[in-house]
């Protein structure tokens, strides 16, 4: 037996020994669900919280950070058996968040030793939630050009200005954070990387109610915030290179959320007859008996289908490379703008699908489901928007690609 | 499945590219074209490439074959496909070989194999109809039985390297109706029997292309491939193989094209500025380059699905063409369009790639046609 396969063993036993009953099956997601931690917390099943506690022991809710920082100190290899595993037995991950997901990976790669020793642990336990402070009313899709004015005073900052698309700004408790502490060079070159605890006095949080209805976002306000200058990541006017840094994580967690890179695994056969839009299909009506029997939609469906088998094999095909030692092709670069593309085009479909039962707001006359339907497409328009939009991803390909000029 | 290439494919697909880029210019196809040549590629070129190996390499040991797989043909076909190459491994290798291979006895798989391998016999197959689209069960072709032998009567089109062929794997109905699943068999008919005439046909990709029409041909009850009426599965599995094989031609064909804009885009002056710096031109290369980088997936996992036996082969086929026929039109369109004028004349070379692209679009099924059949095998 190979060392992987008795990792695997193993690790099955364990899970099945520590995880606590109730929690199998539940939802977890980039759109809240599941356990994020933090100090605001509230495990719903109770459960959660010693499952979070048994993982985190052990290092598995960031299973590939160092032993030092409390991570698992996995191989890449062992951790994809402890997902498949975990994913076998249908528990779901002990904890997520941007901290696992953005500013811990960041930290690692940036962080002085004081600063992953004082943050990466708290991370990996779930004690502290993590928020953005990236986008301002002002500066969009250029980020660069962002005001939030960060001024020296003694052995702090003095942060003044707004910060908006904060994700679940109202429920974190640490925001990492874009300020302009420079504003007379090249606008990347005054920008500088900083950690804020949001209980600092100046800091206020508004949500902002978006086409869904949903407040997943929040406004920020900073008013004479005081932030201490040991907070601040790699240097003083040297935030956009770790900016950039994190921005790759984050497009490769929304890559990961809405393109399923994890469902590039074999599926069972017969698993595409049971495909979630066909079975939409079925259920409002296109089908009877053997197929759909409006040609063109289901030339829609296949090709919905092909395209998310094309992509989950593209992902694939860059982890395939990866473990074979290559470096990363340019094929990476197309995962964010092609995953919510694609997202927003299925979240279309199932509307279309649903049809009357697809367009309800709320109130009787709608399941659960339909009512789900129409909220999902709201939000997805969002996704080609986020994390840099798609017209800012084809302008990184074009440039840094394909080589073609500004 | 490991959708990345071994070391030996990596090999492999050096040697193609450096060969292809000394022997194979683009410049090549186009001189036969004007050459009016009738057979359309090169035979002494076709002979080294047997040399090198590369025509035997889904063929047994046995008959010189190197008995590798789709994944190494593939590496082979999407170099070639860089340069447009018309020689004939769609027709002789995937099609018509794959048939006698899979099908024939041993007796006909030594007659002709050997030869083949060598590079010294080419064959081809002859399927479609006029009326059967790309439909491998609609033959209105029909063999009748003479004796211990058959007759032959129907025409058949798009015949690849149909003017070059020493035989034809012809594809005849013995029983049922045009569009019965049962009731197909294959024969094999060598060039110059009585009652076939094979009219040589000038596609846009210039490339060799004939209509068979047999008139009463009469062959032996030796000429049978396989069972009587059992024809329809070979059939289906060799297209598979020859649609993932055409499919990593596309590739290269569009990857070339591709790079060769993309170049013209860097280089081209206007307003004082390269063209590619403009966003209207930079946001569709992008959209080209993703489309292109998804087809590479499609086309690894089909033909390695082919290799393991996959039952999921079928469909990554379909998705592989399906995927390759949009995105080939859709990048030689966008070729065409971001040369401009230049790229509209004879003289310049992306020309042949939009007309290439179209052919390969519309040979063994095009991308609604493996929707469809995706749909299908899907269960929907």
């Amino acid at each position: 037996m190979s060392d992987l396969d008795a990792f695997r063993s193993e690790t099955r036993r364990w899970l099945e020994a520590n995880a606590p009953d109730g929690i199998r099956g539940l939802p977890s997601s980039i759109e809240g669900a599941g356990n994020w931690g933090g100090r605001r917390v509230v495990y719903d099943p109770p459960e959660l919280k010693t499952w979070l506690e048994v993982m985190a022991e052990k290092g598995w809710t960031a299973p590939t950070w160092p032993t030092e920082y409390g991570g698992g100190g996995l191989s890449k290899a062992e951790a994809k058996v402890l997902s498949q595993e975990m994913a076998a037995l249908r528990l779901p991950p002990a904890l997520l968040g941007f901290g696992l997901e953005m500013i811990g990976p960041t930290l690692l790669q940036f962080g002085t030793e004081e600063q992953k020793r004082e943050h990466l642990p708290k991370i990996v336990r779930g004690e502290i939630r993590w928020c953005q402070g990236y986008s301002e009313p002002d500066s969009g899709s250029d980020l660069a050009s962002l005001q939030t004015r960060a001024v020296r005073d003694g052995d702090h900052f003095v942060l003044n200005g707004t910060k908006v698309w904060t994700s679940y700004g109202d429920v974190s408790d640490w925001m990492f954070a874009l300020v302009r502490t420079n504003p007379d060079v090249k606008k990347q070159e005054g920008i500088t990387f900083l950690l804020l605890d949001m209980e600092t006095p100046g800091v206020s949080v508004q949500p902002i109610k978006l086409i869904s209805g949903k407040s997943p976002f929040t406004e920020t306000r900073f008013d004479d915030v005081r932030v201490p200058v040991a907070n601040v990541i790699k240097g003083i006017d040297k935030g956009w290179t770790v900016a950039k840094a994190l921005l790759g994580y984050e497009r490769a967690m929304i890559a990961d959320a809405f393109g399923g890179s994890r469902g590039g695994k074999k599926k069972s056969k017969g698993a595409d007859r049971g495909s979630l839009l066909v079975r939409l299909a079925r259920k409002y009506g296109f089908a009877n008996g053997a197929g759909i029997e409006d040609g063109a939609l289901r030339a829609e469906i296949a090709q919905l289908e092909m395209n998310e088998r094309a992509f989950h094999l593209t992902t694939q095909r860059s982890r395939d490379a990866a473990r074979a030692g290559h470096k990363p092709g340019p094929e990476s670069s197309l995962f964010k703008v092609y995953a919510t593309e694609l997202n927003k085009d299925r979240s279309e479909m199932m509307v279309r699908l649903a049809g009357a039962q697809g367009i309800g707001w709320e109130g009787p006359g709608f399941d659960d489901d339909e009512l789900t339907i129409t909220r999902a497409w709201l939000r997805s328009r969002g996704n080609s928007i986020e994390g840099g939009t798609s017209e800012i991803q084809l302008n990184i390909i074009a440039k840094r690609v394909l080589g073609l000029p500004d | 499945m490991q959708l990345v290439l071994t070391e030996d494919q990596e090999l492999l697909a050096k040697t193609a590219a450096d060969f292809a880029a000394e022997h194979s210019p683009v410049a090549r196809m186009r001189a036969l074209r004007d050459a009016g040549d009738e057979t359309g590629f090169s035979k002494p070129l076709w002979k080294e490439m047997a040399e090198l190996g590369w025509v035997g390499v889904p063929f047994p040991e046995r008959f010189g074959g190197a008995e590798m797989g789709a994944s190494e043909l593939a590496v082979v076909l999407e170099a070639l496909g860089r340069s447009l190459a018309p020689e004939p491994f769609l027709s002789t290798v995937l099609l018509g070989g794959q048939a006698l291979l899979r099908a024939g006895s041993e007796a006909q798989q030594k007659e002709w194999l050997e030869g083949v391998v060598a590079g010294e016999k080419w064959l081809a197959l002859a399927q479609q109809e006029r009326s059967s689209r790309f439909d491998l069960h609609r033959v209105a072709t029909r063999a009748e039985r003479d004796g211990d032998g058959w007759r032959l009567a129907g025409e058949k089109i798009a015949v690849l390297d149909g003017g070059a062929a020493d035989a034809f794997v012809v594809v005849a109905r013995t029983a049922g109706a045009d569009d019965d699943r049962d009731g197909i068999s294959l024969f094999l008919v060598p060039a110059g029997t009585p009652g076939l005439r094979v009219e040589r046909q000038w596609r846009v990709d210039s490339r060799n292309a004939a209509s068979l029409h047999l008139d009463g041909c009469a062959v032996g009850g030796d000429a049978l491939l396989g069972e009587v009426g059992q024809g329809l599965p070979v059939l289906e599995a060799v297209a598979d193989f020859a649609t993932a094989g055409l499919c990593a031609e596309m590739l290269g064909s569009m990857t070339e094209a591709f790079e060769r804009t993309l170049d013209y885009l860097k280089n081209r002056i206007q307003f004082g500025v390269p063209i590619g710096s403009f966003q209207g031109l930079k946001h569709r290369a992008a959209e080209c380059f993703i489309e292109i980088e998804l087809c590479r997936s499609a086309v690894m996992a089909a033909v390695r699905a082919l290799d393991e036996d996959s039952e999921e082969a079928p469909k990554l086929v379909s998705l592989a063409k399906a995927r390759c026929s949009d995105t080939a039109i859709r990048v030689a369109n966008e070729a065409v369009q971001m040369h401009g004028g230049i790229g509209m004349t004879d003289e310049h070379e992306i020309g042949f790639f939009l007309k290439r692209a179209r052919v390969a679009e519309l040979t063994l099924g095009d991308a609604s046609w493996h929707r469809a059949r995706w749909a299908r095998l899907s269960g929907y």
